[in-house]
């Protein structure tokens, strides 16, 4: 199986392809549309802000590409965000894969940005939450988020419920750090790899 | 279930390194090697510490170019995160920690000879990857909280004219993502974490703010947790020298009811 981490040019390309290889999976990391077309699996990773992260995709001339990807695709923090139709972080127009978009958190009284271990609560039929119980903990760092809704696959609380994995057609995206989510996150990691 | 619904607090085990060996020292002198940073990286992750924070301490007082090439080695085997600090001067040297994997990285003297390097950090790598590093001293004759630079060499540590609460304020403003406040009264000498300087400062920071400096008995993590509310709680030599077995810290704090990751 060839899997695929798009080269964003984003600051978490190393800790994601390291966790992936942490479990003995074989990884490439590409900005090449061929290499990107044909992997079976891909993984869109992201840091950083979403304006930035879009002109970085736009630069690469992948926007296309990532559009009308038809294998398993996860993306991860950012990399979910961009996944969504719009985000409110500069007003940017996103990829648009999954029909929901991306808000700050209005989290009252609360720090801002929402960073640490918090536990989610995962939708049970989800393969990519596979043997991950519900109060399972995930690092997260984000100060935007996208709310509970049709395509949310797990859902988290910071002073509001969100989602904290979202997904429709083959598209799947975590706003959470399984690369850095100790054994709960090589769980998730590896169920994408086996049973998405 | 209601304690579960939230951010857990953090334990931060906090390795200092020197020529690529951690290293300890008492009040920031006569550093001791503790051991190789591989191994301890692993080991502290493994016995459940939440995120690890190395401090390479000779960097920004020798002024010559630190090789770094074991952040990406720690990048390799550990799956929590971590964070870099010491010696990171511009938006370059800060893009080439985060290449290796480092998941943010902490700024301290650089910050202070010029607070615009904040932003560049923030507007490039985002808000979440820039930590504050501040080292605070309580000077008793003017009875207030200055902010020290150069911490890492004693001959070259400054005092400068900053008081903490004030430049606290002034790296939020600047785009500062987390703020770890070193109250260097106490470093090393683990008599408790400075809480009321820390619940002083809590209240005027509006980023995660990690506690350093005078963690002796677990006692202190859950005082400084209660009564400073402050997100985590960096230590060393506790965990180094064994004194405080993190597995045991983790369940003594969920215990008193405190939320912590199991």
């Amino acid at each position: 199986m060839e899997l695929v981490i798009v080269d964003t040019g984003c600051a978490n390309i190393a800790s994601v392809r390291f966790a992936i290889e942490r479990l003995g999976s074989p990884v490439r990391v590409s900005d090449d549309p061929e290499v990107i077309k044909n992997a079976d699996k891909v993984i869109l990773p992201g840091v950083g802000s979403a304006p930035a992260a879009m002109q970085k995709i736009e630069a690469k001339g992948l926007i296309p590409l990532v559009r009308t990807l038809t294998q398993p695709t996860l993306g991860i923090c950012l990399g979910m965000q961009l996944m969504t139709r719009q985000s409110e972080e500069g007003h940017v127009a996103c990829l648009g894969m999954i029909a929901s978009e991306v808000k700050r958190m209005q989290v009252g009284s609360l720090r801002l940005p929402h960073m640490g271990w918090n536990t989610i609560t995962p939708n049970p039929n989800s393969p990519l939450f596979d043997g991950i119980a519900e109060g399972s903990y995930f690092y997260f760092v984000h100060s935007f988020a996208v709310s509970v809704g049709d395509y949310t696959l797990a859902t988290c609380e910071y002073g509001m419920p969100f989602s904290a994995s979202i997904g429709q057609d083959n598209f799947m995206g975590v706003q959470f750090h399984p690369e850095r989510s100790g054994e709960a996150g090589s769980r998730l990691l590896s169920n994408f790899i086996s049973r998405c | 279930m209601g304690a579960k619904l939230m951010l857990a607090r953090r334990i931060i085990p906090c390795l200092d390194v020197k020529d690529g060996k951690v290293v300890k020292g008492v009040q920031f002198r006569n550093h001791e090697i503790v051991g190789d940073i591989v191994p301890l990286a692993e080991q502290y992750a493994q016995a459940g510490a939440d995120e690890l924070v190395f401090y390479d301490i000779t960097a920004s007082s020798d002024a010559r170019v630190v090789d770094k090439s074991w952040v990406s080695r720690i990048a390799e085997v550990i799956n929590i995160p971590f964070c870099v600090a010491g010696g990171i001067k511009s938006v370059e040297d800060a893009g080439k920690v985060l290449e290796m994997g480092a998941d943010k990285v902490s700024i301290n003297s650089p910050a202070l000879a010029d607070p615009s390097l904040i932003t560049k950090l923030h507007d490039q790598f985002g808000q979440q990857c820039v930590v504050i590093g501040i080292d605070s001293y309580f000077d008793q004759s003017s009875n207030t909280y200055q902010v020290k630079q150069f911490t890492g060499d004693e001959k070259r540590t400054l005092t400068t004219g900053w008081q903490t609460a004030d430049w606290v304020k002034e790296v939020q403003q600047h785009g500062a993502g987390e703020i770890v406040l070193n109250c260097m009264n106490q470093d090393g000498v683990r008599q408790g974490y400075d809480i009321a300087q820390l619940a002083a400062i809590r209240a005027c920071c509006q980023v995660p703010l990690i506690a350093s400096g005078g963690a002796g008995t677990m006692e202190h993590f859950k005082a400084v947790f209660e009564q400073s509310d402050v997100d985590g709680a960096l230590a060393a030599s506790v965990f180094h020298k064994g004194i405080i077995a993190i597995p045991e810290l983790k369940q003594y704090l969920r215990d008193q009811g405190i939320p912590i990751r199991d």
